[in-house]
């Protein structure tokens, strides 16, 4: 074991920066931010990178390995070659604060325009009932760790700063999906997610499932089913005219 | 000195995990205006770690199970050693904070019946632990973190501004609690970014730091378990208690190395994974104590059934509390029947069916397959002892959680001392979190609204805070942070680890004596600006402090308790069991002093046989309860 990877860290603030290349020695079964880390203990002791439970669990430690969003401490060094040049730059979708560190301050705003759960009036604490079979699928999405990787990804951000006042992104498609599927919740979520959140710029290339650490299957059981059932409603003369008289949920 | 941020709140929490994410919505429930600090993002607190489940005894899987039973097996977790009346407070509230849980939207897996369901845990007699698969940390910390997203979000309907009640501060870390005539008047902290200073201005503080782990080696604490609100409470005046006592989780990972510690949840063994050495012998059967023999079976056949009939089979010992089992753990080790990196091994592959596995231990089942290259479904695990918890913590009033000596000041979770004796038990702790966060909530809002006039920041208060916070500047040494602490936590690991003896608890009294004196010349390189080797260098001296604590309260009490054993004092002492170890600071060292416990009252005594009580208290405290004669 043990031997010098080449590192090439993006390093500097909000108004530049630039790669710097170091070598950095790599022990057994280590990951990206032990290299980091390791880092910051000898050659740059004020380098800043976010990161808190090293096991995958916290989604802090968020960045671009090699072009690619990725947690860090969740990226094996075994695999890369050991004399492949690593790459690893801040999150683009989001302005930098310093070196590794970017400011994801967007997805907290985003997160508080989402209407929050709403439970029936007439249950009290200790009377929900729900089958195991209708809570797991927004289990599935709860098991978000709000790395925000598939916020970075999306080009609908990535690339058009200017579609973030209208487009909350991925992470927020699944709370919108979860709370719609949450068997108790009392909201209309496909029609916000539509009107309010910009489901309809989403054309489903599925890169945010393909970064997803937790493997959650955003697209497919997340945005197209809210997309499908979006349409419906618009489209179904039934749903509509319950909808106009305005008495209950459309499904 | 430069003018700085400054606000004004009601109360102040520090920290944003369970505790006190809790302890905020009831703060603002009463009206408080309430600032959270947290050291990293929103929704990152070390509460997200926890895997296995909240214990509450709602009865749903087992309905022979009610607060009594919980309280029972709480107090025989903690070996008779918990502050009797958090014990009963936490068994009797925690199925409120559960359902409660639910009305913010949090989604439990479920019964047949489709209510929350219930797994079992070690030391718990029912099924108890509501839980999500393995990630029940998770859903906690993003239930409570929704929870205070709605808050904000009647606030913005009532004020137009989403902040006007409850704000977060993240990426902020506070240094000092500042006093005003002995009372709390604010705290000074730092954004860990820019470097900048500022001052919170407000009359309560309520502590929700976490634990210590990160004074250790092994260890399944992040960066963030700095013991940040033990040194907090010692520097303003209060007291910490029972600090001696510090949880090695049995199962943390142990390979590979950049992963030692991290930890293997619970659940494993609650749904049937098993410890075996490297003779292929499940050895736990060798390890029941003489305390446990009536609830533990001894052959392989009766602990197997029990997981289908566990009202006519006794449990099986890989689900004694975790004190126990960590302590077989080390001693298999030693004794040269380990596993290839120093752990033994923990099997649920042959227990249980892949797909059974992958649903019910999903996150453990990625944890190994994407850091170790280990398929759980097809291997077995290996694992060892991790630091995982410190049972010790500020001691506080049961009931409001107002930590004793400093007006202003309350704690809840990890960082309060009591509630779990000399050992907790898991599942406790989420539950301890939510009930006490909750409490402190109450206990601060009733001890603002009784204020007849805030007190008023004083500025040389806030200079010598400051004065204390750029300190690492000024060192004249060469020395860096980095390798102070990790000699701290290799020798903490090596000299008041899992097992102890006077000698080398007092090599390490000696050795912290000499590192406070070389972190006093710390050097630190740059600025205040995002600085690593600045915070590290604060959080050091909070580690050092609470470390003096731990060291001193462990060569303090001579037996074997919980998470203290020692090999010169090998057994538990009924003369020990009513003393709790107080530790205070005085501006320059930590001091010890015991207090006696108060005693238990009688209808509590009666949940338990007098046949057990024997087991742990003195005949004469049996003859107070009128239970000695029989």
């Amino acid at each position: 074991m043990g031997y010098l990877a080449s590192m090439r860290i993006w390093r500097g603030n909000s108004e530049a920066g630039q790669l710097e290349n170091h070598k950095v020695e790599v022990g057994e079964g280590e990951v990206v931010l032990d290299v980091i880390h390791r880092l910051q203990a000898t050659e740059a002791p004020d380098l800043a990178v976010r990161w808190n439970c090293k096991a995958g669990k916290c989604g802090s430690c968020s960045a671009e390995i090699n072009g690619k969003p990725s947690l860090m401490c969740m990226t094996r060094m075994n695999t890369f070659a050991e004399d492949e040049e690593i790459t690893v730059t801040p999150l683009r979708a989001f302005p930098v604060i310093k070196d590794l560190v970017a400011d994801v301050s967007f997805n907290y705003k985003k997160a508080r325009e989402i209407p929050a759960f709403k439970g029936p009036e007439n249950l009290k604490p200790g009377e929900y009932r729900m089958e195991q079979i209708d809570v797991q699928r927004s289990q599935e999405f709860r098991k978000c760790i709000e790395c925000f990787l598939c916020q970075d990804t999306c080009h609908v951000i990535r690339d058009h700063e200017e579609n973030k006042e209208a487009f909350a992104g991925p992470r927020f498609f699944i709370r919108l999906a979860e709370l719609d599927m949450h068997p108790l919740d009392q909201l209309d979520r496909k029609r916000d997610a539509q009107e309010e959140h910009g489901l309809g710029m989403c054309n489903i290339t599925k890169c945010c499932t393909a970064v997803c650490p937790e493997h959650i299957k955003i697209t497919d059981n997340a945005i197209i089913p809210m997309k499908e059932r979006v349409v419906d409603e618009k489209y179904d003369p039934l749903v509509w005219l319950g909808r106009t008289i305005g008495r209950r949920k459309a499904d | 000195m430069a003018e700085f941020e400054r606000h004004e709140y009601d109360v102040v929490i520090i920290g944003a995990g369970g505790a006190g994410l809790r302890a905020a919505i009831e703060a603002r429930a009463s009206g408080l205006r309430t600032a959270i600090i947290c050291k990293s993002l929103f929704g990152k607190a070390h509460t997200v770690m926890a895997e296995g489940g909240i214990a509450a005894s709602m009865g749903n899987v087992n309905s022979k199970d009610n607060w009594m039973v919980h309280f029972r097996d709480t107090m025989r977790g903690g070996k008779f050693q918990n502050n009797w009346r958090m014990a009963e407070l936490h068994a009797k509230e925690s199925p409120d904070r559960v359902w409660e849980l639910e009305t913010y939207g949090a989604l439990f897996d479920r019964t047949p019946e489709g209510k929350i369901s219930q797994r079992n845990f070690g030391g718990h007699e029912y099924p108890r632990l509501a839980h999500v698969g393995d990630r029940t940390g998770l859903e906690l910390i993003r239930t409570m973190q929704q929870k205070i997203v709605s808050l904000q979000q009647e606030d913005f309907a009532e004020t137009g501004d989403y902040e006007s009640k409850i704000k977060v501060f993240a990426e902020l870390t506070i240094t000092e609690i500042l006093k005003t005539d002995g009372k709390v008047s604010g705290v000074l902290g730092y954004w860990r970014e820019s470097g900048e200073f500022v001052v919170f201005e407000a009359p309560a503080v309520v502590l929700a730091t976490g634990g210590i782990g990160k004074s250790f080696k092994v260890t399944s604490n992040s960066w963030e378990g700095t013991g940040d609100g033990h040194a907090l409470a010692l520097k303003a005046g209060g007291n910490l208690m029972h600090m001696e006592f510090i949880q090695f989780h049995p199962t943390g990972m142990v390979w590979p190395l950049s992963v030692k510690g991290i930890l293997v949840t619970e659940s494993v063994r609650g749904d049937g994974g098993v410890l075996r050495n490297s003779d292929g012998k499940r050895f736990m059967f060798d390890y029941i104590p003489p305390v446990f023999v009536k609830q533990y079976a001894d052959t392989e056949e009766e602990a197997d059934r029990w997981y289908t009939d566990p009202d006519n089979n006794r449990r099986p010992p890989e689900l004694l509390p975790r004190d126990e089992v960590a302590r077989a753990i080390n001693t298999e080790v030693k004794a040269g029947r380990g596993s290839p990196h120093g752990g033994v091994f923990l099997d649920v592959s042959t227990r249980l069916a892949p797909e059974v596995i992958k649903a019910r231990l999903p996150s453990m089942w990625h944890q190994f397959k994407e850091l170790a290259d280990v398929d759980i479904t097809k291997q077995a695990m290996e694992v060892g002892p991790t630091c995982h918890y410190v049972m010790g913590g500020v001691q506080v009033d049961p009931d409001s959680g107002a930590a004793t000596g400093v007006p202003g000041l309350f704690a809840a979770g990890e960082v309060a001392g009591g509630m779990h004796g000399s050992n907790r038990l898991g599942g406790n702790s989420l539950s301890d979190l939510l009930v006490f966060g909750r409490r402190a909530g109450v206990g601060a809002s009733e001890y603002v609204a009784a204020l007849s006039s805030k007190p008023k920041l004083e500025q040389a208060e806030i200079d010598r805070a400051l004065a204390s916070a750029l300190a690492p500047f000024k060192g004249d040494s060469k020395e860096n942070a980095y390798a102070v602490h990790y000699e701290l936590q290799q020798m903490m690991n090596d000299l008041v680890g899992i097992i102890r003896v006077g000698a080398e608890m007092r090599e390490a009294i000696e050795k912290l004596e000499a590192m406070k004196e070389r972190a006093k010349h710390l050097s630190v390189a740059g600025d205040t600006k995002f600085n690593p080797g600045w915070h590290i260098a604060l959080d050091l001296m909070n580690m050092l402090l609470v470390s003096e604590a731990v060291a001193k309260s462990a060569m303090e009490r001579e037996e074997s308790r919980g998470g203290h054993t020692r090999d010169d004092f090998p057994t538990m002492d009924p003369k020990w069991r009513a003393i709790h170890v107080i530790t205070s600071w005085d501006g320059s060292k930590v001091s010890t002093e015991r207090q006696t416990l108060p005693q238990m009252p009688k209808e509590l005594a009666e949940l338990f046989d007098v046949d057990e009580l024997k087991k742990y208290l003195l005949p004469e405290e049996l003859a107070q309860l009128g239970m000695g004669g029989n």
